[in-house]
């Protein structure tokens, strides 16, 4: 099945250039029924836009470094923010050491840009920015060479944090996702039957009892005198979780792919690789695509749970800032600051996605 | 899938030689999962031996022993008896017994917030369209955990109850939990749900008795008032023979908190908003998705046999919406259950957190990790089992 989205003609839009009042006798007043609803509607919204308006706005106080300002004010204290944004942004880590970690956001958000640019979509280019661009964050994050100060995994906090939970899981949980998909199409059934059982038996459990095993039981099935990083196995877990999901999402794209394509390949004698990497994987991935990028966004906020076991990330990082007992009770404005940054990347994550959407479907009806 | 070009070679090539043997796609296929095979075993002895090395090394105990212990810590909410004195076995049953309310109450409110803002993002109206879709991206981008935890501190900054935020007589919001009036209790109220049960399975078998009816004899039967009748009408009438009590019993302050009505603890409301108006958005688009799946032109051929509207969204539109919409509605809701496992950042007491602490006091994270996986597990297959058997009633009956 061919998702509908993917086909791309230009619709016709009766809403197009069409006059206002036009408009909005279609869309707001088509008869009483609606016009009641809409008028209804417009006062709910204008009341609650007012109240929030005038919490967030007009009675709020966004710069001060006295508690005792806000605890005056009516509305909001977004100075909660500004005072305390350096341990809700970047946790334990420290303080005199924060700039290593905005370089790294720099470093970071500069790659990522980079990577969504179809002109750079070329592993010759992408591959060595990828392992500079780890190399340099991983040297800022641990510093200990180049007259850095060295900081313990366990001391990262915050959106850095957040950043890597997230980074790390996409980078790899994508491989193993495609890999768990092709096993559970694959022709040997002892391959089919491992993906099976796997994807289905992670599927079924939470995501908590999976940090669980990363943390608790991990340890024991190492031999003794060996470690793993508590952060690696935190990231590989949450990474295997992702793939399990996204592996049904792939099998679903391979499953799209006509049989004919099959055929094709085998009719050139192209082996199963080939076959798999140049003709049905691109074509399955394309199909996929909106449900891929939904499982990315899912990651990003997967990455929250790791509060449970006690990883410092952004929202650990919020949840222990409030305990303060003299900013604490503005603890409305600085988890909307939070709920606000995840906002933003999901929706921006989901804005970008459908622009490739559009740029792979060039061309196609 | 078996690809034909896998297929093992057939009686007319037959292997003949050494090189044949070896590029024969038979041979080839036995021997690459044989490998496997062996390399999963070696792996699995391997982790298997370290486990069992790493536990004797550090004398924890192994095996479910531990659970017909005394487990020496107090649960705040419970729904079967249970002290500290009991076993670590009641204690997750405390636990699962709480994980199933808190998914339950929390699949019907995402249901029905869920199906009001999906049926509001087709309504038509540009002004409610646009409210609903900025209530579904807030809810469905926000961490399920942000939400809970925003919920919890907020109920936590609930004034103490001493001077309680009065809703009338009928309710007090304090920081110690929400207490509301109800109808007193009587043996009354047994009786009715009893009724509503009856009316139920009453209303089911005269459902199927007039479609039976219809198909022997062409003649339609609305069941939709009678049955509406005995499902609500059954327990009135129980009420009304029983000389109906109205005996409310209102919450009243005595001490640092309050006596009769009923209470709900902030943990369970703050946990309860939380997953379920994350799910909400989620079955929100879905419910969207599954309407505007309908095609219109199934409208127009109803309307042009002159159907009358609400059969047209009884017999047409929504039989079509629902097939679309209940295999997602099912993950949606075995993924409202699971992340109920989040309990532990607002305290309450599930299964997932009485594990947790029954790990930390025994030290036995293998088997209370086990524990919670296989009933997690379990509850997921049953979950999209009884869907799934529900997708077969409305699925596409080709005939």
């Amino acid at each position: 099945m061919a998702s509908p989205s993917l086909a791309n003609p230009a619709p016709f839009d009766p809403d197009a250039r069409m006059p206002a009042v036009e408009w909005m006798k279609r869309n707001l007043f088509k008869n009483a029924f609606q016009s009641v609803l809409t008028i209804i509607v417009s006062f709910a919204i204008m009341s609650l836009a007012w109240l929030l308006f005038r919490w967030g706005v007009l009675d709020a106080v966004f710069v001060t470094n006295d508690p005792q300002v806000c605890r005056e004010a009516a509305g909001a204290c977004w100075a909660v923010i500004g005072v305390k944004h350096r341990p809700m942004l970047f946790g334990l880590y420290p303080y005199e050491e924060h700039w290593r970690l905005v370089l790294m956001i720099v470093v970071y958000l500069a790659t990522v840009v980079i990577s969504l640019w179809p002109r750079f979509w070329n592993l010759r280019i992408l591959v060595p920015l990828w392992i500079a661009s780890v190399t340099a964050i991983t040297v800022l994050m641990f510093g200990g060479v180049f007259g850095l100060r060295y900081v313990p995994s366990n001391d990262w906090g915050g959106l850095p944090l957040t950043i890597i939970l997230f980074t790390g899981t996409v980078l790899i949980g994508m491989p193993v996702a495609v890999l768990l998909a092709l096993g559970r199409r694959s022709p040997l059934p002892f391959a089919r039957g491992i993906s099976v059982i796997f994807i289905e038996c992670l599927r079924g459990v939470p995501l908590i009892t999976i940090l669980f095993v990363a943390v608790n039981v991990f340890p024991l099935f190492l031999p003794q005198g060996m470690e793993v990083n508590k952060l690696l196995r935190i990231t590989v877990g949450i990474a295997i979780f992702f793939a399990c999901y996204q592996a049904e999402v792939i099998r679903g794209g391979l499953q799209a792919v006509p049989r004919g394509q099959y055929e094709a390949a085998a009719s050139i004698n192209l082996s199963y690789w080939q076959t798999t990497r140049r003709i049905i994987l691109p074509q399955a991935m394309r199909i996929a695509l909106p449900s891929i990028t939904n499982h990315i966004v899912a990651a990003m906020k997967n990455t929250s749970f790791v509060i449970i076991i006690g990883l410092f990330d952004i929202l650990t990082a919020t949840s222990a800032v409030m305990q303060d007992p003299l900013w604490r009770r503005y603890y409305i404005e600085a988890y909307l600051f939070i709920a606000f940054i995840y906002l933003f990347f999901g929706y921006a994550l989901s804005r970008y996605a459908r622009q490739v959407e559009k740029w792979i479907n060039i061309g196609r009806i | 899938m078996q690809d034909h070009y896998h297929a093992a070679p057939t009686g007319r090539n037959k292997p003949r030689s050494l090189h044949d043997l070896l590029y024969s796609k038979a041979i080839r296929t036995t021997f690459y999962q044989v490998l496997m095979a062996v390399a999963i075993c070696a792996l699995g002895l391997f982790l298997y031996n370290n486990v069992v090395d790493n536990l004797t090394r550090q004398n924890i105990a192994t095996g479910f022993s531990f659970l017909g212990q005394v487990s020496n810590f107090e649960i705040g909410e419970k729904l079967i008896p249970y002290t500290p004195r009991s076993t670590y076995l009641n204690a997750l049953m405390v636990g699962l017994v709480n994980t199933l309310v808190v998914s339950a109450a929390g699949i019907i409110i995402a249901t029905v917030v869920g199906f009001m803002v999906g049926i509001a993002r087709v309504s038509g109206n540009w002004m409610l369209e646009r409210l609903a879709l900025t209530y579904v991206e807030i809810v469905r981008n926000v961490p399920v955990i942000l939400q809970a935890i925003f919920w919890i501190v907020v109920l936590r900054n609930l004034p103490p109850p001493k001077n309680a935020f009065v809703l009338g007589e009928f309710g007090f919001l304090t920081n110690r939990g929400l207490y509301f009036a109800a109808p007193a209790s009587t043996p009354v109220h047994f009786w009715m749900w009893l009724a509503l049960a009856f009316g139920i399975v009453a209303c089911i078998i005269g459902t199927v008795a007039a479609r039976r009816y219809r198909e022997v004899t062409g003649r339609y039967v609305d069941m939709l008032l009678p049955g509406l009748a005995l499902i609500l009408g059954l327990p009135f009438l129980v009420w009304l023979v029983a000389g109906a009590p109205t005996e409310i019993s209102y919450p009243v302050p005595k001490g640092f908190n309050y006596v009769g009505g009923v209470s709900i603890s902030p943990e369970f409301t703050a946990l309860l908003i939380g997953i379920s108006m994350y799910a909400s958005g989620f079955i929100a688009e879905i419910v969207r998705s599954g309407i505007q799946a309908t095609p219109k032109g199934q409208v127009e051929a109803a309307r042009a046999i002159a159907l009358k509207p609400r059969f047209i969204m009884r017999y047409v539109i929504l039989p079509q919406a629902m097939r679309v919409i209940v295999p997602p509605l099912t993950s949606q809701y075995v993924s409202l259950i699971k992340n109920s496992s989040i309990a532990v950042v607002v305290g309450y007491p599930d299964l997932v957190n009485i594990g947790n602490t029954m790990m930390n006091q025994t030290g036995q994270a293998v088997e209370a990790i086990a524990v919670m996986m296989i009933v997690y597990l379990g509850i997921s297959l049953t979950a999209s089992l009884v869907m799934n058997l529900f997708n077969r009633f409305v699925a596409i009956k080709e005939r």
